[in-house]
């Protein structure tokens, strides 16, 4: 009698139990400094004692910042750039990757899957290596194959900093998003094909009628995801540009704006509203994304 | 029935594109291996590998620096952070998964609506929460505001939620508590999503670089993606002594993802498509 109340009653409790460690850290270390990082972003400060409330000042002062409207100039080029180059190349590899007479599908998958699993930071030092002048392989390449000069300075001229950061995200990403394009392709009922052939469509048309509804849900959440990962842009440019912001100021985003006024000039306030400023852009611009591409349309996104 | 030509020229053009992607996609990290087997000298001479293989950049790297050191911090920050992670993850998940109960639909809405904000925007209150709590410039500044990942509660609450509830009523009526059967019966259950949620969980803290590089001063703490970067800056034309970090730092990771390959696609992909 009293075991059955004890299980009906830690049955009622258990559920709080469980979620209870997650909720204290959770508030303590994810809700709490959301809400001190809005109010901080109304102060300048300057250590942990020092804080002077300043208003919406922070904001108005960003606005005008020249050094802010390069990194966001370099933040949103680098976006641009990454979906605009990125997405397709995934998708495009993807699509060749699901025929059904391919051979050594595994191997392909694997090879362009293999830089996701190397860190930025390290990817950083790596290319840091691959773009010297003269030597790195990168030069080296371009000279074999197409008769370039093999002194570029990749990482030295402002006008190639940004394609060198472009590049080597490619790199690293394009496979990364393929396994998504991949996963979604498969998901696509291959009846439907079967039916636009019989219907007498073509391989494009078939691509349109059929693929692209098919693996919509899936390209709108990669898309927003790999916008939002680009927005974060940090160390790949802070290392490959030996911990600056390279030449120029070529290399500066965000983020890096955000860690160079709040971490190294220690103005903490400032940060926030760096921040938040790059938070809201960020919302506005998935938001804008998922409209566009219709995700909010039909519940089977 | 054999195909026509102009089928077999579109496969034969397909595989020429796979195999451009592949060597492109590949030849750096060739490189990046090939280099750490020559010495400085050779290091331009030779594109990829040098007929003398010598060991010189894994034994400076060892002698000249405490990379051993670098090594052991970095397992044990990324190890910690995946069982603390795991343990709260799917406990939480398992109870917003199978339990009805007060408040749980304002969790999930807070924890949704918090995995909008960008991360960094939190930096600035928690370097001096951290800093108020005593933990700046140690481990547990990492681990602790890392312990818990929003991410991972909706993975396991995804995967739990196909959990059939007649597993569960059944180890009821056998007298199970409610965490004997989050234990004995809801985790092994779930135990490619319990794999795929440690290699992304691993791959997050191994590879974080900016967190640790503002809360740790004292070199002896550095993780890796720190200490190699203070590394190069350092021995920034010892590109073999760099490149041997480098390749050592990637190691752990390839060897988890070799391990865990399966479940890992299947859980990244989980969330996309199911969504």
């Amino acid at each position: 009698m009293r075991e059955a109340s004890f299980h009906r009653l830690q049955h009622r409790y258990a559920p709080y139990l469980f979620v209870s460690p997650f909720i204290i850290l959770f508030s303590v270390f994810g809700v709490y400094p959301i809400f001190k990082s809005l109010l901080l972003s109304l102060y300048i400060t300057n250590g942990p004692s020092d804080h002077v409330f300043v208003g919406l000042g922070n904001f108005k002062f960003l606005l005008g910042d020249p050094d802010f409207h390069t990194a966001v100039k370099n933040t949103v080029i680098f976006a641009l750039c990454s979906v605009f180059l990125q997405l397709p190349l995934s998708l495009g590899l993807a699509i060749l990757l699901s025929q059904k007479w391919l051979k050594g599908r595994e191997f392909f998958r694997l090879a362009f899957f293999a830089p996701q699993l190397v860190g930025q930071a390290f990817v950083a030092v790596l290319f840091g290596v691959l773009f010297v002048p003269k030597f790195g392989i990168v030069n080296q390449a371009l000279a074999a194959v197409f008769g370039m000069p093999d002194d570029t300075k990749w990482l030295q001229n402002p006008s190639l900093v940004m394609p060198a950061l472009v590049f080597t995200s490619l790199w690293m990403y394009v496979g990364f998003n393929m396994i998504y394009f991949l996963a979604a392709l498969q998901g696509v009922d291959t009846e439907l094909y079967e039916a636009a052939k019989v219907d007498g469509a073509n391989s494009w048309q078939q691509f349109l009628a059929v693929t692209v509804p098919g693996i919509r849900p899936v390209a709108v959440f990669v898309l927003v995801t790999a916008t939002i990962g680009s927005f974060q842009l940090f160390e790949l440019p802070y290392i490959l540009l030996n911990n600056s912001a390279g030449p120029n100021k070529s290399g500066l985003t965000l983020v890096m704006y955000l860690f160079q006024t709040g971490f190294v000039s220690g103005d903490l306030g400032y940060a926030s509203a760096v921040g938040w400023t790059l938070a809201i852009g960020v919302l506005v611009i998935s938001l804008f994304q998922m409209r566009i591409t219709g995700a909010w349309k039909g519940d089977n996104a | 029935m054999s195909k026509s030509p102009a089928v077999r020229l579109g496969r034969g053009f397909v595989y020429l594109i796979l195999a451009v992607g592949a060597i492109l996609t590949l030849v750096p990290l060739v490189w990046l291996v090939a280099s750490t087997t020559k010495s400085n000298d050779d290091m331009f001479h030779y594109t990829f590998f040098a007929p003398h293989f010598t060991a010189v950049n894994f034994t400076s790297l060892f002698t000249k620096m405490p990379f051993v050191n670098y090594i052991m911090n970095s397992l044990f920050v990324a190890s910690t952070t995946v069982l603390v992670q795991l343990f709260f993850s799917s406990l939480a998940g398992f109870a917003l998964a199978k339990y009805e109960f007060k408040g749980k639909r304002v969790i999930i809405v807070i924890m949704l609506s918090t995995m909008l904000i960008p991360g960094q925007v939190l930096m600035a209150p928690l370097y001096e929460l951290i800093n108020h709590l005593g933990m700046m410039d140690s481990w547990s500044g990492l681990i602790v505001p890392g312990a818990v990942s929003v991410f991972g509660i909706f993975l396991f609450r995804q995967s739990i939620m196909q959990v059939p509830n007649e597993l569960l009523q059944a180890g009821r009526i056998d007298g199970c508590s409610e965490f004997r059967i989050y234990w004995d019966i809801v985790m092994p259950v779930s135990r490619p999503m319990i794999g795929a949620f440690c290699l992304i969980s691993f791959m997050g803290s191994w590879n974080s670089f900016l967190w640790p590089q503002i809360i740790l001063h004292n070199r002896t703490l550095y993780t890796l993606p720190v200490a190699l970067n203070q590394l190069r800056d350092l021995y920034s034309n010892q590109y073999g002594t760099l490149m041997a970090g480098t390749l050592l730092s990637i190691l752990p990771v390839v060897i988890l993802f070799l391990l865990l390959q399966k479940e890992f696609v299947a859980g990244l992909t989980a969330g996309a498509v199911k969504g």
